[in-house]
């Protein structure tokens, strides 16, 4: 089957002939490498993408499942080579190390942000939850969006 | 491969009894594909249905998510609710899917145990509501048949006035439960305790349940001969994930420790 969606803003399609995940076709048939392959299994958070309006692991959405959906992914949130402000705090935090868990969380937290301009330490905690960094960058990455949050209140 | 997006619930009814599998919010299922334990032909998305999706008090349906029931349910299933998995999980994950995959570790089966809830199973001909006891079979084995879809979960129309949730594992969040436990406690002290990831399904104590029920107000030695009780009942297997003792140690404690915030 054909499966079309809009992707980042355009419109996006492509043949589906096995019940291959989001994140698989996303990297290997749409070439949008942004989302990360790791775990799997929704353990690591590496692969997140906002799926109509909400934050989900790529790698457990069926591709073909996104038939008339609305997805972002991380190659979504710049503008015209400027940085969104949840890329920018990190960037700024120096909240990247081997950068593999960078895409995801820079969703998660575009997430957070986008219900919540000005969440607390626990809530930022609660929302990344879900993204494991290997490298245990999490201090950075924490006040990263402390910084974020506070900018806003 | 074929893949039906119905809006219906008719139209879905006929796709699952055309042998297409259910996709709710793909967190089991594509877990097991991923891992070339499941390559389904014949799909039927069912996030799209909105009859799955409409949750009327104690009506909840199946394709409701954690993080609705997290927002809104009643109160020891959504603290179950706010332990399962991530955000990103909650998100897509349902109370219709965890009761389908029937795992003993469902985050979501002891509350149903504890309330004595109902699955509402539909097919193209019929409809039937099971109660938990005679749903659950076994290790992720259930009495739905092949030509139903699991529709709702009906809860009591009255809930216990106390009820408390609480989960044994290695880390807060992302983990899967060693022991989950509900108590519920109603104003003429009517007990239940209802435990998780101890037996192939979910299961009530109900010696403890009873001997507890009794008590207007418990002393001391009665909540730990409750504790005992609950030990005693459970019957848990040693895993990767923990050992039998523990696990039996665990139950108790964790139920007593929940009946003692139900008698706060």
């Amino acid at each position: 089957m054909i499966v079309s969606f809009s992707l980042n803003g355009s419109p996006a399609s492509g043949r589906v002939e096995r019940p291959i995940s989001l994140l698989d076709f996303l990297r290997d048939e749409l070439k949008a490498i942004g989302s990360k392959s790791a775990c799997d299994q929704g353990e690591c958070g590496s692969c997140s993408v906002i799926l109509d309006g909400v934050v989900v692991c790529s790698c457990l959405v069926m591709a073909a499942d996104v038939e008339g959906s609305t997805v972002t992914t991380v190659e979504g949130l710049e503008s015209e080579g400027t940085l969104s402000a949840v890329q920018q705090a990190m960037h700024e935090a120096g909240a990247v190390q081997c950068g593999f868990c960078t895409p995801g969380i820079v969703v998660a937290a575009t997430d957070l942000f986008s219900h919540n301009s000005s969440p607390t330490t626990r809530e930022i905690k609660e929302a990344l939850a879900g993204n494991i960094c290997r490298c245990t960058g999490y201090g950075a990455i924490i006040r990263a969006f402390e910084t974020l949050a506070g900018e806003s209140t | 491969m074929e893949v039906h997006h119905p809006t219906s619930l008719p139209d879905a009814l006929r796709a699952v009894a055309a042998g297409a599998t259910p996709l709710a919010g793909g967190t089991d299922l594509m877990v097991e594909i991923n891992f070339g334990h499941a390559l389904p032909d014949h799909v039927v998305g069912l996030r799209r249905v909105e009859e799955l999706n409409s949750w009327e008090d104690s009506r909840i349906g199946a394709g409701v998510t954690w993080r609705r029931i997290d927002e809104k349910g009643p109160t020891a299933l959504a603290e179950a609710a706010r332990t399962v998995g991530s955000p990103q999980i909650r998100n897509a994950g349902t109370i219709g899917g965890n009761v389908a995959t029937a795992s003993p570790a469902g985050d979501g089966l002891p509350f149903l145990a504890a309330v004595d809830a109902s699955i509402e199973l539909v097919s193209p001909t019929s409809t039937r509501h099971l109660l938990w006891s005679d749903f659950f079979v076994g290790v992720k084995q259930t009495a739905k048949a092949p030509d139903e879809l699991i529709v709702a979960i009906q809860l009591p129309e009255r809930l216990p006035s106390r009820q408390a949730f609480g989960k044994v594992g290695s880390r807060n969040a992302m983990v899967i439960a060693t022991v989950g436990c509900v108590v519920t406690r109603d104003d003429d002290g009517k007990t239940t305790v209802a435990l998780g990831s101890v037996a192939p399904t979910p299961i009530r104590a109900f010696r403890a349940e009873e001997m507890i029920s009794a008590e207007t107000s418990p002393s001391e030695s009665a909540l730990f001969e409750f504790q005992r009780l609950v030990s005693e009942d459970v019957r848990p297997i040693t895993d990767h994930r923990s050992t039998e003792e523990y696990r039996r140690h665990a139950a108790g404690v964790l139920a007593r420790r929940l009946l003692e915030r139900c008698l706060r």
